[in-house]
């Protein structure tokens, strides 16, 4: 191993700037001449806009301009896209009806954007919009997932009759309902997977700024894939042209799948910096983030499993309705059908498995992928449910779990459900978690609380996600409308330093250093002499961004290839200086070296040859460039258990996660440190789900009741534990450098070890998410 | 406009303001010291903790008026001579942050913590801490941070 290299806790390269103020977020630019945008939104949550007055505001002190959606359309503005195509029952494709920027024929949700006004100073922006009239019709509006396809229910769309955007199927119905006939036992579980506001603690903000010399527009932006954004905006947008249009995404304060989308006010700084020749701010409050960012989950769902009289699952089956929220966003159904279906099977040898799964448009903000984005929700309902079940045949969750583990040399195990996994030992996982839990001492420990007037519960979670994504062919068969490689650049500047152009974004994940320590470990030169550059469609080659734990399984291995590249080229030139054969030339630890001898070259000495190529091999090139492209051959599939144990008061509903334990397989750790730290993030996300966060409209108006950290609860520092982490690690099939993403684990698998652990505490069967003391105390005092 | 006037990491600057401006805005948009930042608007998040006379608090929620002659600290003014604060360093040293939006408020409101907690517990930490919120860290490196520095601080 390199110094610094792979497997080294390396302190991040990007803290001095965060820890010192200095690091430069979207609301930290500031352009000269910049005026300010600010968003009149709908306060209704369905209603048909008759008229909107603007004469007011556009004479209001300090305003600039006041557009509508006319405006843009005037401009040949196109409207946000969906990028999921998905073929659902009967090979109907899903419905995506149009969005336009802004919203012009009926508002769909509160929050629904339909003008905005640009003035000198953010307050006269906002005293401006006081001052447009509109004149709505109301309607009556559908917010609750389950109510949406019911007869009746008030209509949001044309193109999708009964609020249907698609009813999608997955696995074969005839198998699995004649496993359930013949079944030893069934069990059953109705959940609900709770509404999520992803919060990134930054609001999303956009400053365009246009160069009339040039015709060039920059957007500053708040975004995990500003190449993805520049595409979006050219291609289905008409903002610009991609060779006329740069998009940078700089320091971004967290996303969570929140920041992949193209966004109403993004698409109107790029457009209004334009048309009024001004630099153009926008910056979300808190209060409009709920509002408008597109939020998670939302599942409504009955769960089923069939079992043999040894308890082994023969079959599940799963209902459920998924809400979309009032527009389809960029992945939208592709996230409950795709990315949530194909993991029903989790870590169990299930040999049938049927989904059905309805998308339906409700009267709320859009829902898409929220960190874990499918796979929470399917990790969830099966996790609930194999507890579920453990309590119909009378076995301790982790015997049952283990009786149905798919084991290691089945692997690479084709599932029912399209994905084949390439590595994993969920009994080692479980075992160890076991182990660092002492869940053999629970009982004792139960015993003890239980004389201090607590009821204490443990709770199992064996989990498993599809990251990496992923193979660009088999997601373009499934209907995803891009290819999902990654790419990256690996210069070498003549005087030895190495700079990365990477298309992932980082935004928390620490890539500056992750990266560079690739970067050490391949090419042997020093960590500080390397550089990660991300985030600046004007800096390097084109990318596909940061979700669903993609940037090391996808754009580590381009980094890792273009290192490669570089070494092959450097086999040439050291060869040629050394005067050997190429094929004598081995390189290591940042040496050339021919076989043998003491006759060596350092690589910043090839880079510098590269550069002065006076005395040079003919045929081979200047310079010490390269750039790779990776398509991963498959999805990774990171996996591991996880034991919470919790203690409630039944007097209060009060609980304490007492102990957490979790042991996750990514495969090969580059930097433990970051890893650990992604895992933290994870659980934390995870148990706000379980027990703090749960996203209300009205069922009545349709309006938002959780839209502040007032109502909205976020896990404070005196929510959470200190976590139990440890590795199980195995080596994946398909990977190259042997790892699988550890983004999103902590997510996935803390909503379902939480719950099992509160209802095991409680005796019941089920609670739905989140636990808060008023239902964990009613569940309480009906358990008696 | 009124004007107003205040000692910011150690300088004297004064600078017209609204009525209704913000201390938090003052900072960022006068002064140009954007290490302070707003991750809400009830004042929840903590994002925006600076040190007034030398207690934290959340400069959303006090009007630049307010602080009229007061003696102000942001995250700019903690690290001297090139050397970091200590609780800046324990930050970095136990992957204290991630995407870094948080950790100004959550370094000004730990500095606080340690200042008037000597030897603080875990339970004492998290406590004290409920006024920061950090959706990428779980807060568990914080906490060792927080520890690991208020030990350096007392000595």
């Amino acid at each position: 191993m390199a110094e610094n290299g792979i497997g080294a806790s390396v302190k991040r390269k990007e803290d001095n700037r965060f820890l010192t103020g200095k690091g430069n977020y979207t609301d930290d630019i500031n352009r000269p001449g910049q005026a300010y945008a600010y968003m009149l939104r709908s306060p209704h949550a369905h209603a048909t806009i008759n008229s909107i007055d603007t004469a007011a505001a556009k004479s209001a002190p300090g305003v600039v301009a006041v557009f509508v959606g006319q405006d843009l359309q005037a401009d040949e503005v196109g409207g946000l896209v969906c990028g999921a195509s998905v073929t659902g029952k009967g090979g109907e494709v899903n419905k995506a009806p149009p969005r336009n920027v802004l919203t012009m024929d009926k508002v769909r949700f509160v929050g629904d954007p339909i003008a905005v006004v640009i003035a000198e100073t953010l307050a006269q922006a906002k005293d401006g919009a006081e001052q447009i009239a509109v004149d709505y019709t109301e309607l009556p509006s559908v917010v609750s997932t389950s109510a949406a396809d019911k007869p009746g229910a008030p209509q949001l769309h044309e193109e999708c009759p009964d609020n249907v955007a698609l009813d999608w199927e997955l696995g074969d119905k005839a198998a699995v309902d004649a496993a359930f006939a013949s079944a030893h036992k069934t069990a059953s579980v109705d959940l609900i997977n709770n509404r999520m506001v992803t919060n990134p603690m930054e609001p999303r903000a956009a400053v365009g700024d246009y160069n009339s010399g040039t015709d060039e527009i920059t957007l500053y932006l708040t975004s995990q894939n500003p190449h993805v954004h520049r595409l979006v905006m050219s291609a289905f947008m008409n903002i610009a042209p991609e060779h006329k249009f740069r998009v940078v995404a700089p320091d971004v304060g967290g996303g969570f799948g929140s920041k992949i989308f193209t966004y109403n006010e993004e698409a109107i700084c790029a457009w209004a910096t334009k048309k009024i020749n001004r630099p153009v701010k926008w910056t979300a409050d808190r209060s409009e983030a709920f509002l408008s960012d597109a939020h998670g989950r939302d599942h409504v769902t009955t769960a089923e499993m069939a079992l043999d009289a040894d308890g082994k699952f023969l079959a599940l089956r799963v209902s459920s309705q998924a809400n979309m929220g009032a527009y389809l966003q960029l992945f939208s159904v592709a996230i409950p059908t795709l990315f949530h279906g194909f993991l029903l099977a989790g870590q169990y040898t299930t040999p049938a498995i049927y989904l059905e799964m309805r998308s339906v448009m409700t009267n709320t903000a859009p829902v898409d992928a929220a960190r874990g984005a499918g796979r929470p929700e399917a990790t969830y309902l099966l996790e609930r449910l194999v507890d579920v079940a453990a309590l119909e045949m009378g076995l301790d969750p982790a015997e049952i779990r283990r009786r149905n583990f798919i084991k290691p040399e089945q692997m690479p195990y084709q599932t029912p459900v399209v994905q084949c996994y390439d590595s994993g030992d969920y009994a080692a996982s479980l075992d160890k978690a076991l182990a660092n839990a002492d869940y053999d001492g629970f009982a004792a420990r139960q015993a003890e609380a239980k004389g201090r007037g607590k009821l204490r519960g443990i709770g199992l979670s064996a989990y498993i996600e599809a990251c990496g994504v992923a193979p660009s062919a088999a997601v373009g068969s499934l209907g995803i409308g891009v290819g999902l490689w990654e790419s990256a650049q690996v210069r070498f500047n003549p005087t030895g330093g190495v700079t990365v152009f990477t298309g992932t974004h980082s935004h928390g994940q620490g890539h500056e250093t992750a990266f560079a320590q690739l970067v050490t470990e391949r090419l042997g030169v020093p960590i500080e002499n390397v550089e990660v550059v991300h985030g600046d469609t004007a800096k390097g080659q084109f990318g596909m961004g940061t979700y669903g734990s993609r940037s090391l399984p996808v754009g580590g291995v381009a980094i890792a290839n273009a290192c490669d590249k570089i070494i092959a080229k450097g086999k040439k030139i050291a060869a040629h200086t050394l005067e050997a054969s190429e094929d004598d030339i081995e390189f290591g630890d940042g040496n050339f070296t021919v076989a043998g001898t003491d006759k060596t070259m350092n690589i910043a000495e090839v880079a510098f040859t590269a550069y002065v190529p006076h005395n040079y091999p003919e045929g081979v090139e200047p310079g010490l460039d390269e750039i790779a492209f990776f398509d991963p051959l498959n999805f990774s599939f990171p996996a591991g258990a996880h034991v919470c144990e919790v203690e409630v008061d039944p007097d209060t509903g009060t609980l304490e996660i007492v102990n957490y334990t979790a042991v996750d397989d990514f495969g090969v750790l580059v930097n433990p440190m970051i890893v650990e730290g992604q895992v933290h993030g994870g659980l934390a996300h995870g148990i706000g789900q379980a027990l703090l966060e749960g996203c209300v409209y009205d069922d009545d108006s349709g309006q938002l009741i959780t839209g502040s950290f007032l109502d909205y609860c976020m896990a404070r520092a005196d929510n959470l534990p200190s976590f139990n982490v440890d590795y199980a690690p195995t080596v994946p099939l398909h990977n190259p450098l042997g790892v699988k993403g550890c983004g999103e684990a902590g997510a996935i698998a803390a909503p379902p070890a939480v719950i099992n652990a509160i209802v095991n505490a409680l005796g019941i069967k089920h609670l739905d998410m989140p636990a808060t003391p008023e239902k964990v105390w009613r569940a309480a005092q009906a358990a008696g | 406009m009124p004007t107003v006037s205040m000692t910011v990491n150690g300088q004297d600057v004064s600078g017209e303001v609204e009525d209704r401006t913000l201390l938090v805005q003052f900072l960022r948009e006068n002064l140009n010291l954007t290490g302070t930042h707003v991750g809400c608007d009830t004042s929840q998040c903590g994002a925006c903790v600076v040190h007034v006379d030398g207690d934290s608090m959340k400069s959303c929620t006090m009007l630049a008026l307010q602080a009229n002659g007061a003696d102000v600290t942001t995250i700019e003014g903690l690290a001297k001579g090139g050397e970091m604060h200590p609780m800046q360093q324990a930050f970095m040293d136990n992957h204290g942050l991630q995407c870094g939006f948080c950790t100004p408020g959550m370094v000004m409101s730990a500095i606080d913590l340690a200042a008037k907690n000597p030897n603080p517990d875990e339970a004492t930490i998290r406590s004290e801490l409920e006024g920061n919120i950090c959706r990428c860290t779980g807060y568990h490196n914080i906490v060792k941070a927080v520890q690991q520095a208020a030990g350096t601080m007392g000595g």
